[in-house]
């Protein structure tokens, strides 16, 4: 009763609150949806504790694979969006191969480098990828109705719900895997691979399912944005972007799955309300790195951290502080 | 009884040391087999080409008559053989009832679209069945909610073995269970393990405590510096003048 009660709260909160901001701000709110996805995509892959620099360019993977699927084949736009995510899924797996030869910091530099090489290929051949400018005049979202709501890809506000929609499935898909044995034994593979592997557990297999996975979300992510700037190049999917991706995910925190959704969502308010207001915005990538320090030192464990001793605190009246070992 | 498990002429060399060299025994279905020697001897290295987590660098490891030599960790535990680890290796963020969840894994495989549609509530229940199972055995149910790295050393290495047999083995290789248990537990632990062998399950034991390998083991080898020295039962092995003289006048430990 109590959580019918939340989620119907929540959800006429979430269809309500583009009334309430103006054009430009609705357009933010579409590309923060968007980007909940990307980072929520890179915290699954996180929990085989595998941090990579890449994900951003898988990203941008979906998104060049969908735009390219329309314009060259001419493929229905939500159809080639769902084949934009496999195919960045399926690029994960090829990139395994070297990949997962790899761990810890050499993993992440093998990432990083990976992502370059795709960059460059994107840079280096006009055909099909348009070279350094990218493509543009990639097909829009196809207006359709749903009866009780006209869409009209025109307007921020029907793509805000066309993606909203998209991303709480696939938050929805993403969860039932963290909550389920698969998503236990992530995290077996996480603490302590040697005695997850002598259970029985295949490490490659379960490494490699995990990128596939964050790949092909953080795909799909590339194409609900492809579709709606219309065009894509390769340095909307730079190393900063990344930086971005790490920021939201280190100072919301990723030991829960709202953690990196939270740190996502507090600094792009902060950005688009704070920084733009101030005239700032130049400033956005020395402020992220600030930020990031900042939460490092001060906030080791995420904002996350600051609604757990909340929440825990209205639960239990009187807290027994465990000391922690 | 048949020969179940052998290894043959087993040698792992680290660089110019070899830990392990041309060694050879077997170990018969349902048995409790003890491999003792002294510190240093090889005897985790032993463990570790038999469950895969090294390659050796000579020789065989037979089960039910295939050789598993070289396979990987996970296929050698799919083939029924599951290992602990000589110090408490276990998933100490995890709660006890997920590590031992987590060695269901082999009877219980997790499949990612059964669990995202919600098709797979029978296994899930199974596992935890399992699961609880698996503590109870070991007298861990009630610590099941608290986090691993939190219990006691006795509790952690019982947790190890729970995790092991959670995964219903044939074979299970103890590298050192009794470490840190007081001889409470440790009498209690020796209970548990006749009982796994009456449930049909091999064991094959690394141990200091002579008392309890001697107490134990229907079969014991001695190895000393890589090499094999004797092989008997517990009264043969005791007054074995070639083990006590590896021990080094320790006539006392093997009394
Ligand atoms: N990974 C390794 N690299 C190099 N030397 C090793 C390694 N593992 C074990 N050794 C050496 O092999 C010998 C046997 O070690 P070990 O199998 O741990 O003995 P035990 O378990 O019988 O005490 C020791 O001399 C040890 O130093
Ligand atoms: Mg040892």
């Amino acid at each position: 009763m109590r959580n019918l009660l939340i989620f119907v709260l929540g959800s006429v909160a979430l269809i309500a609150l583009p009334y309430g901001l103006s054009f430009s701000q609705q357009e933010i709110l579409v590309f923060l949806v968007i980007n909940v996805l990307l980072v929520t995509s890179y915290r699954l892959m996180t929990l085989t504790g595998e941090w990579s620099l890449g994900h951003v360019v898988i990203m941008g993977v979906g998104a060049y694979a969908s735009a390219l699927y329309t314009k060259e084949l001419g493929i229905y736009v939500p159809v080639s969006m769902i084949l934009g995510a496999v195919t960045a899924a399926l690029l994960a797996v090829l990139l395994s191969f070297p990949l997962f030869r790899m761990k810890g910091f050499y993993f992440l530099i093998g990432s990083f480098a990976a992502g370059e090489i795709i960059r460059l290929i994107w840079k280096r051949f006009r055909e099909p990828f348009g070279g350094v400018r990218g493509i543009s005049g990639i097909d829009p979202m196809p207006d359709f109705s749903i009866g009780i709501y006209q869409f009209d890809f025109f307007e921020p506000v029907s793509y805000y719900y066309f993606a909203g929609f998209i991303v709480i499935a696939s938050l929805w898909v993403l969860w039932r895997i963290e909550k389920s044995p698969v998503g236990l034994t992530f995290h077996a593979v996480h603490w302590q691979d040697k005695l997850a592997q002598a259970s029985g557990v295949n490490l490659r297999a379960y490494r490699t399912l995990a990128f596939a996975i964050a790949s092909g979300f953080a795909g799909l992510a590339g194409a609900l944005q492809a579709h709606y700037v219309g065009t894509v190049n390769p340095n909307s999917f730079d190393i900063e972007v990344m930086v971005f991706v790490l920021t939201w995910a280190i100072v919301g925190g990723t030991a829960t799955f709202y953690g990196p959704i939270l740190g996502c969502i507090v600094l792009t308010v902060l950005n688009e309300i704070v920084l733009r207001e101030m005239g700032l915005e130049q400033a956005r990538p020395l402020i992220y790195g600030a930020i990031m320090i900042l939460s490092i030192l001060f906030l080791p464990d995420g904002l996350e951290s600051l609604v757990q001793k909340v929440t825990r605190r209205k639960s239990a009246p009187k807290p027994e502080e465990k000391a922690a070992t | 009884m048949s020969d179940f498990l052998e290894v043959r002429n087993l040698t792992m060399r680290f660089g110019g040391l070899t830990a392990v060299d041309s060694l050879s025994f077997k170990v018969e279905h349902g048995s409790i087999h003890g491999l003792i020697g002294p510190n240093g001897a090889g005897k985790t290295t032993t463990f570790n080409m038999i469950s895969g987590f090294y390659t050796p660098t000579e020789g065989q490891i037979l089960l039910r008559g295939e050789d598993i030599s070289g396979l990987k960790m996970h296929e050698v535990a799919r083939r029924g053989v599951v290992r602990t680890f000589q110090h408490s290796t276990l998933f100490a963020e995890l709660t006890v009832l997920e590590n031992a969840l987590v060695g269901t894994h082999m009877p219980f495989r997790p499949n990612i679209f059964a669990a995202i549609i919600g098709w797979d509530k029978e296994d899930r229940r199974g596992a935890e069945a399992r699961a609880r199972e698996a503590l109870e055995f070991f007298g861990l149910l009630h610590l099941s909610d608290e986090r691993a790295g939190d219990l006691s050393h006795g509790h952690q290495r019982a947790l190890g073995m729970a995790v092991a047999y959670a995964s219903h083995p044939d074979v299970i290789l103890l590298d050192e269970p009794f470490t840190g248990m007081n001889p409470e537990e440790t009498k209690h632990m020796m209970g548990l393990m006749r009982r796994l062998k009456e449930d049909g399950i091999t064991i094959l034991l690394v141990e200091h405590d002579m008392q309890a390998i001697m107490g134990l083991c229907d079969t014991i080898t001695c190895m000393s510096f890589g090499k094999f020295l004797a092989e008997g039962g517990p009264t043969e092995i005791r007054n074995h003048p070639a083990v006590i003289e590896a021990y080094l006048g320790g006539a006392r430990h093997v009394a």
